[in-house]
């Protein structure tokens, strides 16, 4: 990997790419992941959760740091990490009588101390220094054929359980006074919401890095809400542009020297840009 | 119209932190009605919306839909596991309160038009898909095609042609004005065909012109659909002339009649505590001359400050 050479043969250079077992295990991860966060990212732009999905991917750092010092797989420190924070994060909103406002100070206190938590270990465990790259900006090498298959039984629960609440979710997000008029468990779904959010972040962050994870969870879906209205399209086509950005960037990186955090966000931020402009035209 | 109340309040009272939000309330709504719920901020005009949608249990008193009990002693489960009480009348209003513990128990014969500062230009999902949250957005699972997928889309169509928001439907709603807005809200509280429409303050922040075609809206869906109408109004002027009753409420208390027993210059006083002159202009608006400002205590909407 790195600087193979391009043939321009798209057949040619697919079978070469995927010649290799790494390579072919990326692209396997990186399709479930982007699947995953496209449609979860939905639900998180619609509801306006883009800060605390932010903080919980912030909050993977000190997770995989710890799972490192620990000498467990990274997977499990993610999990662990980002879910722990959905929770505290949904305890301390549902307290808090002043949901809008009351949400920025406390995700943001959670947000800090992940981040000076994550340090510590990476302090205390000084071999892992050269990982902390990869944990922040991600990473496609050594990703096995059993990380896949937990990210892919991992997945299929999370868009089961949005697959059977997504509906009533979407009408708690859009008018919640009457949703819950309807019998609709508002607080419920938050709380659930946000764990879901939790693994998808804990998820992806294990292909883009922590501090990338929005190229997959934010990008598609406010693209895809740049180009239709529609909820049904709009998730559709958020999946689609996360999976070509994923495909893209694994390209890219496995063709060139830059590293694959540089390409998602690039192809991802190169699609929203298209689309913006697109809009102003139709528009115009 | 000698049937049976589609709503029934008998000595109802609320109690929050302590306080007294209204108290001694008795109505009786008809099918068809058009009530309006008068009084001046913060006291529990949006609160007894709450009540009849059993959100916010009484403290006194029983609140019967259709016959049916929906608060009050030996009310619901539902209704008195909320944790919301004691947080000030102010939770009702806007799309944000968090109160997600106590959970509707009027159900789909009653539809229910919250308070809302409108959606804003940001919101990306259409006016029919309001509409059609209305319609099945309570159901679990994804909707898949089928006879009841049909079935909603052909109902949705239906309340977008009852509301005449035909031309702008299928635009993104935080693109739409006040007015256009609120259409699409009233289709989507239609959805179920309710026996009663529960409007809090619909014609807030809309312009002048918009108040009027809202209002008239409203007056013709209720005579049409046979819905009784029960709606909190800052402005009683746009509504009056299709009004069959009001009910007012006031610090403490509450009384219920017709337009012309309760917008008299005698019974605003009392409410308001202030001398409060109601005079009749010749067009048949009513002018309230010495109105107060809001009252400076009352209370606080937005929780612990």
């Amino acid at each position: 990997m790195g600087g193979a050479s391009l043939s321009w043969n798209i057949i040619d250079d697919i079978r070469l790419m995927w010649s290799l077992p790494s390579m072919l295990n990326a692209f396997r991860a990186g399709t479930v992941v982007a699947v995953l966060a496209a449609v979860v990212g939905w639900y998180m732009v619609m509801r306006r959760q883009s800060f605390a999905g932010h903080t919980l991917s912030v909050v993977g750092v000190p997770g995989a740091a710890a799972a490192v010092y620990a000498g467990v797989a990274v997977g499990y420190g993610y999990f662990t990490f980002c879910v722990l924070a959905a929770l505290v994060i949904a305890v301390a909103r549902s307290r808090s009588a002043r949901r809008v406002e009351g949400d920025g100070a406390v995700i943001g206190t959670v947000n800090a101390f992940a981040l000076a938590t994550g340090l510590l270990f990476i302090s205390l465990y000084r071999g892992f220094l050269n990982g902390t790259t990869d944990l922040l900006f991600g990473s496609v090498l050594g990703i096995t054929s059993d990380q896949v298959v937990t990210l892919a039984v991992t997945a299929v629960v999370v868009l089961g359980a949005l697959a059977v609440t997504g509906r009533p979710l979407l009408f708690s997000s859009v008018d919640r006074s009457l949703a819950v008029s309807r019998g609709v468990p508002a607080r419920a779904l938050d709380i659930g919401f946000l764990v879901l959010l939790g693994v998808a972040v804990a998820e992806v962050s294990q292909v883009t890095g922590a501090l990338l994870v929005f190229a997959l969870l934010a990008l598609p879906a406010a693209t895809a809400n740049l180009l239709t209205a529609r909820p049904g399209r709009g998730i559709l086509l958020a999946v689609l542009l996360a999976v070509v950005t994923v495909w893209a960037a694994l390209t890219g990186t496995f063709f060139s020297t830059y590293p694959v955090g540089f390409w998602l966000t690039s192809v991802a931020f190169l699609f929203y840009l298209l689309a913006a402009g697109y809009r102003r035209l139709v528009r115009s | 119209m000698s049937t049976a109340p589609v709503v029934e309040v008998a000595d109802a009272t609320v109690t929050l932190g302590g306080r007294t939000i209204w108290s001694g309330l008795d109505t009786r709504i008809e099918a068809g009605e058009f009530v309006a719920i008068l009084g001046p901020n913060g006291v529990g005009k949006s609160t007894l919306l709450r009540t009849i949608l059993g959100l916010q249990p009484l403290t006194t008193g029983r609140i019967e839909v259709l016959g049916r009990r929906v608060n009050g002693t030996a009310a619901g489960t539902d209704a008195g596991t909320g944790n919301g009480n004691g947080r000030g009348t102010g939770n009702g209003r806007g799309t944000g309160n968090g109160r997600g513990g106590a959970r509707g128990v009027a159900g789909r014969d009653v539809g229910y038009l919250p308070q809302r500062q409108g959606f804003d230009a940001s919101v990306r999902i259409r006016g029919v898909d309001v509409v059609r949250l209305g319609v099945d957005g309570d159901r679990w699972g994804i909707p898949l095609p089928g006879r009841r997928s049909r079935e909603a889309a052909r109902r949705v169509d239906e309340l977008i042609d009852l509301v005449g928001a035909g031309a702008y439907a299928h635009r993104p709603i935080g693109t739409l004005s006040g007015g256009e807005q609120q259409r699409l809200l009233i289709a989507s509280a239609l959805a179920h065909r309710p026996r009663v429409l529960l409007l809090d303050e619909p014609l807030d922040s809309l312009d002048l012109p918009n108040q009027a075609s809202v209002a008239a809206l409203i007056a013709r869906i209720s005579r049409s659909e046979n819905v009784a109408v029960l709606m909190v109004a800052h402005d009683v002027n746009p509504i009056l002339r299709y009004l069959d009753r009001v009910i007012y409420l006031a610090a403490g208390g509450a009384v219920a009649g017709t337009p012309d027993e309760g917008i008299t210059s005698e019974c605003r006083s009392d409410l308001y505590g202030i001398p409060i002159e109601v005079l009749k202009a010749s067009d048949g608006r009513l002018v309230v001359v010495g109105a107060p400002e809001e009252p400076a205590v009352h209370v606080d909407r937005h929780g612990t400050a």
